[in-house]
């Protein structure tokens, strides 16, 4: 059914037709609309489940893993300083195999205090062992959250979904959302691989000495292998029922293009539109949009970058002293193989707006430069406050 | 950022124009305590709606340096303020640790309960608007028996008791804990004064700061809710010395449905519910009232 729905709304509303049954969230900005919702379906008998409201992030995170080691289907949200908090836990759940979905909303960290859009946080933790899905629009982030159970659940790994502050978070789309029927068909009961239980008992997250350490981390890095196959898998049998995909990548007009922008997230909608004025130009220009980041699908974007000689990464995050993190990663992608030069633009910090006209210009100064500077650029900055 | 003062006129660390809401109850708090203080104070404060408050640069609402910190912090973070001062010789620079309910009674619990442990040197101070009001009125275990917020909604009101800070950190034998309001300012400067000049470990106070937006009250009725409060019991004046005595200094005998009966978030409840309120006010009034008898500051 069409609904115009808050991008936190659905998320929530995903969750909920995932028949989650714990829910263990805290508050913060601009998570908690999503956190309002599942308590409000919590307490409306919507949502057959119970709604911890935990005093920390921390405790957040270490309740949904009490509640998935008791075998039940969790979720929790989160956002910036919640995240960071968080990480520890982060390693907990992942390396104890939970199958825990958690909605990220990207914003920056302070200080100063910015409650604005930025990926820092949840690029921050991309060696934890989560997967990583960045969503594009409010559909997207309903349907990715549904998707990140199935899959979850296939391969014994966490999931984030990742959404941008305000701008997907907080804005209204029209969004088809299916029937608890249909999301049945998608999503059987929870059957948890293991759980702790009485009849059959064994510790979980015990001391493993260096004779075993190494092995349990291999079988991570296997199942975050195993997630990049199964993930279009799961898109497949998603397809079937509700008629959607969204790809790990998703590649637009890419096709004969000699320079492409890739980045993450909602700025993609913004690229899009420069994309198609580019093209009623006769330029022939793409947009690689990256949606699944942990595992990092290297050979989904090989493929997809067909002939370009340029590629324009956009990273609206910083890993100082390296630069735009989505940029290292794809180059790290390319190494060795044939592909474009990769310009690094770091751009919209703490919510700072990207516009067509900002995207032009990354455009521009692309086409212009025959050779990719060796550091990030930084664009749309305010020269004259700069301070060393 | 400084303000010169003409003679005579009462000291104010607070400038006017600062984002708080209209009657914001937390704004008078820190205006007052900063009265109390004076300009040798500094002041750390996490995440809340006084974080907001300071102002965004590079502006400051405050005329006291201020240490922003992280959400679960406060009683860390002073710590090592009161260290560095201590190191340089500052000794008279009073630490003052400002943080909400969420930021105490939650989040920054452990914090604060090993500060108080350690013994440090600072003034703690919970301004306590009974539930996390930056992130939009969501619960603590600071909000009351029977409130509604935005996760405690409609029928699945609030359930479990206001957590007692003041037992808590009494517990802790820290050397001086107080509770203080908005509604009571002579009581409140002097528990900041007193707070100040003792030096032998963390002094708590316990600030009741009426919410308009949070509660659901107009806001031109914020002192008047805060003075309810006291006078219904709600939130006794009272102070704990080395967590052992105790006084009372103000209270009074107004049914607590006066307290109540003026807010949003409470008016869902019925005269049974209200009933149940009033019991337990009157049980832990006499709980205190028999504490001081027995153990009274002074003797
Ligand atoms: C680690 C972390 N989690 C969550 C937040 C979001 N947050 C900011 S202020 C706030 C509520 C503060 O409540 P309280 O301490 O009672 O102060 P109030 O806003 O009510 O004055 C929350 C949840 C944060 N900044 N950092
Ligand atoms: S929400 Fe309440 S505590 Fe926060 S600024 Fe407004 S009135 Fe003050
Ligand atoms: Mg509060």
């Amino acid at each position: 059914m069409m609904r115009v729905l808050e991008g936190s709304q659905a998320v929530a509303e995903a969750a909920r037709l995932a028949r989650v049954k714990v829910v263990s969230a805290y508050p913060i900005t601009p998570q908690t609309h999503i956190v309002e919702e599942l308590a409000k379906f919590c307490s409306d008998g919507s949502l057959d489940g119970r709604f911890i409201c935990v005093e920390s992030e921390h405790s957040a995170m270490a309740s949904v893993i009490g509640a998935a080691s008791g075998g039940v289907r969790t979720f929790t949200a989160s956002s910036s300083h919640g995240l960071a908090l968080m990480h520890e836990m982060l390693h907990w759940a992942s390396a104890a195999r939970l199958p825990i979905v958690m909605a990220e909303v990207n914003r920056a960290l302070g200080p100063g205090w910015n409650l604005w859009m930025d990926q820092t946080d949840s690029l921050a933790q991309r060696d934890t062992g989560w997967i990583q899905l960045y969503c594009e629009d409010g559909q997207e982030a309903l349907d990715s959250t549904l998707q990140a159970y199935r899959l979850a659940e296939l391969v014994n790994l966490p999931v984030m979904v990742v959404l941008d502050a305000f701008f997907l978070s907080h804005t209204y789309e029209p969004v088809d959302e299916p029937s608890q029927e249909e999301v049945d068909r998608f999503l059987p009961p929870f059957e948890p691989k293991f759980r702790l239980d009485v009849a059959d008992p064994y510790v979980l997250g015990e001391v493993a000495p260096p004779y075993i350490y190494m092995e349990m981390r291999r079988s991570i890095q296997s199942a975050m292998e195993s997630a990049l196959c199964l993930l279009p898998e799961v898109e497949e049998e998603f397809a079937g029922i509700f008629g959607r995909r969204h790809g790990l990548v998703d590649a637009y007009r890419c096709e004969d293009a000699e320079i492409v922008l890739a980045m993450a997230g909602t700025a993609a909608s913004t690229a899009r539109i420069l994309v198609d004025e580019l093209r009623a130009a006769g330029r022939r220009v793409g947009l690689l949009r990256i949606r699944l980041f942990r595992p990092f699908p290297a050979q989904a974007i090989r493929a997809a970058l067909g002939p370009a000689r340029k590629l324009a990464v956009l990273d609206r995050n910083c890993s100082f002293g390296a630069g735009g993190i989505f940029a290292q990663e794809i180059r790290a992608a390319l190494c060795g193989h044939a592909g474009p030069a990769v310009y690094s633009y770091v751009a919209g910090l703490g919510g700072r707006d990207i516009t067509v006209e900002s995207l032009r210009g990354v455009y521009e100064a692309t086409r212009d430069r025959p050779e990719p500077p060796t550091e990030s650029v930084w664009v749309g900055l305010r020269e004259e406050i700069l301070c060393e | 950022m400084r303000m010169t003062e003409r003679a005579g006129e009462i000291r104010e660390y607070l400038s006017p124009g600062h984002v708080g809401c209209p009657g914001c109850g937390a704004t008078i708090a820190m205006k007052l305590a900063l009265r109390a203080l004076g300009e040798r104070t500094v002041v750390v404060t996490p995440a809340s709606c006084w974080a907001i408050m300071v102002g965004a640069y590079p502006q400051s609402s405050l005329k006291v340096p201020v240490l922003q910190t992280g959400f679960a912090t406060t009683g860390a973070a002073a710590s090592g303020l009161r260290a560095a001062l201590d190191l340089r010789g500052e000794r008279e620079t009073t630490v003052m640790g400002w943080a909400g309910d969420g930021g105490t009674f939650d989040i920054g619990f452990q914090a604060l309960s090993a500060a108080a442990e350690r013994g440090e040197d600072f003034i703690y101070v919970c301004y306590d608007n009974e539930a996390y009001m930056n992130t939009g009125v969501q619960r603590s275990s600071s909000t009351p028996w029977g409130a509604r917020t935005m996760t405690t909604p409609g029928d699945k009101w609030k359930r479990q008791q206001k957590k007692n800070i003041m037992e808590v950190m009494a517990a802790h034998r820290v050397p001086y804990a107080a509770t203080a309001s908005i509604a009571y300012p002579e009581d409140l400067e002097r528990k900041f004064r007193k707070a100040a000049s003792i030096r032998s470990g963390l002094r708590f106070i316990h600030l009741f700061s009426s919410c308009p937006t949070g509660w659901g009250f107009a806001p031109d009725k914020s002192v008047k809710v805060a003075r309810l409060a006291v006078r219904s019991r709600f939130f006794p004046l009272y102070e704990v010395e080395d967590g052992t005595r105790y006084a009372i200094n103000e209270s009074g005998e107004l049914p607590v449905a006066d307290y109540i009966g003026g807010q949003n978030r409470f008016k869902h409840l019925g005269s049974e519910e209200i009933a149940l309120i009033q019991a337990r006010v009157d049980e832990e009034w006499e709980r205190l009232k028999a504490k001081a008898a027995a153990s009274p500051i002074g003797q």
